[in-house]
């Protein structure tokens, strides 16, 4: 191992779903301790402290280590939307990568049972007695519902169409049955907050939510936290077999945004900024979309789960519909996609995301993912975006010791 | 005292209601907001450009569960007007997956929002079919 690659050296995740017992800083202080627990260190080694929150009021960090050691040493509070899990554990591994800490602590945590529908305001809107123009587009009334919609079910489900328009070949059948993947896979998954399988009709026939997204193709708001703890090649070799044995290398660790593109200002882009992270995570990691053995992206909804398939060049471009139709993201084909359920199953508590999803990929690399494992895995990639934009995408490797 | 107000600053009315962006003079970029520097070349000289009415449905959703107080369901779409993409509802359409089809080709539609206190009127726009 070189010295100045990463790795993943301790990773845990809390079990997804209702936490009514337990607020944020509980579910992050059990991820963190359970993380430093796998990682065989304690928090007097760690140098860094990057926490991740999105719905709380702020300060998680400091309020975490009231729970799990006060040492003194920075925190970085975090929040950027849905990629909010993948910038903290980046923070941390560039604190690593800079040469300031031995080891680095990411954590992400949320509590997002019952929160309902995301992005649409959430309250009653009023319109006034008189037409006042108001905010950047002088709007005399509100635009979520007259000028399109502000809402996440209905943002994505344009994200799928669009690339039908562009394509060809989607239909509400096929985005129900990428959903029918995900929540047969999350069976397998204890820590998943959901473990029902739904047939096709059921999944067709739930409740509309924004079409084509019905209730189990849109992600299931949920509690959960996640974190790692991360440190150098130099570091790790002076630690036992068994730590180096259990490490998992960070191959590629790339953050984007999304770059102008003419139809941005309208809707989200969430391709170009995926494809970019790609391009520049393979080549990071010297590998290719055909040596990943497993992948976890972002299903936020059925019709996101679509166009990834092309945006992290698993397919061929504009092959994403064929692809999924030849069976190859079920975890018995070439390219398993979300066998943790993903979002749609295994839950989506925002920041708690971009972690559990690399604990996924771990959990696999280290062959102790139980009746679930992918054999013999040896690489794995890791893709969350948040809406703004940003994206996510870490490339790991099991350290073959 | 106007009579009608439009729902945004970026609709005009008149005669032949149209949308209008603020366009980059440098590489020809369109917002309909206000921006300090072009999102693409970054440079800050804008002027008016009107945006064709006219224009194809290249993404649709059928939202059917909103925030409260937006009646449901309704059609929100993505249309291509000529190379500049705009959002909007599709409207004077069932709000139905076998009304509403991808490229199907759409024009600007205003409708009334209701009047206010002083008699003021404010105009909205949708896109409705066009063939």
């Amino acid at each position: 191992m070189a010295n100045d690659d990463i790795w993943i050296l301790g990773i845990a995740m809390t079990k997804f779903g209702k936490h009514s017992d337990k607020d944020i800083v509980d579910l992050g202080a059990e991820a963190v301790m359970a993380a430093l627990t796998d990682a065989g260190v304690s928090m007097r080694d760690i140098g860094v402290l990057a926490a991740g929150n999105l719905m709380g009021g702020g300060g998680f960090g400091q309020m975490l280590q009231k729970q799990v050691g006060q040492t003194g040493i920075p925190v970085y509070n975090v929040t950027n939307a849905c990629a909010t899990g993948a910038t903290a554990l980046r923070t941390a591994i560039m604190a690593v990568k800079a040469g300031e800490v031995k080891f680095g602590l990411a954590v992400g945590a949320e509590k997002l049972a019952g929160a309902g529908l995301l992005g649409g305001g959430g309250s009653a809107k009023k319109d006034g007695n008189k037409w006042e123009p108001k905010g950047r587009f002088g709007s005399v009334a509100p635009t979520d519902g007259r000028i399109g919609t502000d809402t996440m079910p209905g943002t994505f489900a344009q994200v799928g169409m669009e690339y039908g328009h562009k394509y060809g070949g989607v239909s509400f059948e096929l985005f129900a049955r990428i959903s029918e993947k995900n929540h047969a896979h999350s069976t397998l998954n204890p820590m998943a907050a959901y473990q029902k399988q739904f047939t096709l009709d059921e999944i067709m026939n739930d409740m509309m939510i924004a079409y084509p997204n019905t209730r189990p193709m849109c992600s299931a708001n949920c509690d959960g936290a996640a974190a790692a703890v991360v440190c150098s090649g130099e570091t790790l070799k002076t630690l036992s077999l068994e730590q180096q044995r259990r490490a998992i290398k960070v191959s590629a660790s790339v953050l984007t945004t999304d770059p102008y593109q003419e139809s941005c200002q309208v809707l989200p882009d969430v391709n170009t900024l995926t494809r970019n992270a790609a391009k520049i995570a393979y080549e990071q990691a010297g590998v290719s979309p055909s040596d990943l053995d497993l992948v976890e992206l972002h299903d936020c909804f059925a019709t996101a789960e679509l166009v990834h398939y092309d945006n992290l060049m698993l397919c061929a471009e504009g092959g994403a519909v064929d692809f999924f139709n030849s069976g190859a993201t079920w975890r018995t084909g070439s390219t398993p996609v979300n066998v943790s359920g993903g979002l749609e199953s295994k839950g989506h508590p925002i920041a708690a995301t971009g972690i559990a999803n690399i604990w996924e990929i771990c959990h696999h690399l280290r062959n102790e993912a139980g009746n679930r494992q992918i054999e013999n895995a040896k690489v794995g990639l890791a893709h969350v975006i948040g809406l703004g934009s940003a994206c996510g995408i870490h490339i790991l490797e099991r350290s073959g010791l | 005292m106007p009579t009608q107000i439009p729902h945004v600053n970026y609709l005009e009315l008149g005669d032949t209601p149209h949308l209008v962006a603020n366009e980059c003079t440098a590489c020809g970029a369109r917002f309909f907001d206000r921006r300090n520097a072009c999102a693409n070349c970054f440079g800050t000289d804008f002027r008016k450009a009107a945006v064709a009415t006219e224009g194809v449905l290249k993404a649709f959703t059928i939202v059917a569960f909103a925030a409260p107080g937006v009646p449901v369901p309704f059609v929100a779409g993505i249309v291509d007007c000529g190379g500049t993409s705009v959002r909007g509802n599709v409207i004077n359409v069932d709000p139905t997956p076998d009304k509403v089809s991808l490229g199907m080709k759409v024009r600007l539609a205003t409708y009334s929002l209701g009047t206010d206190d002083d008699g003021v009127e404010a105009i909205g726009f949708g896109f409705e079919p066009a063939a």
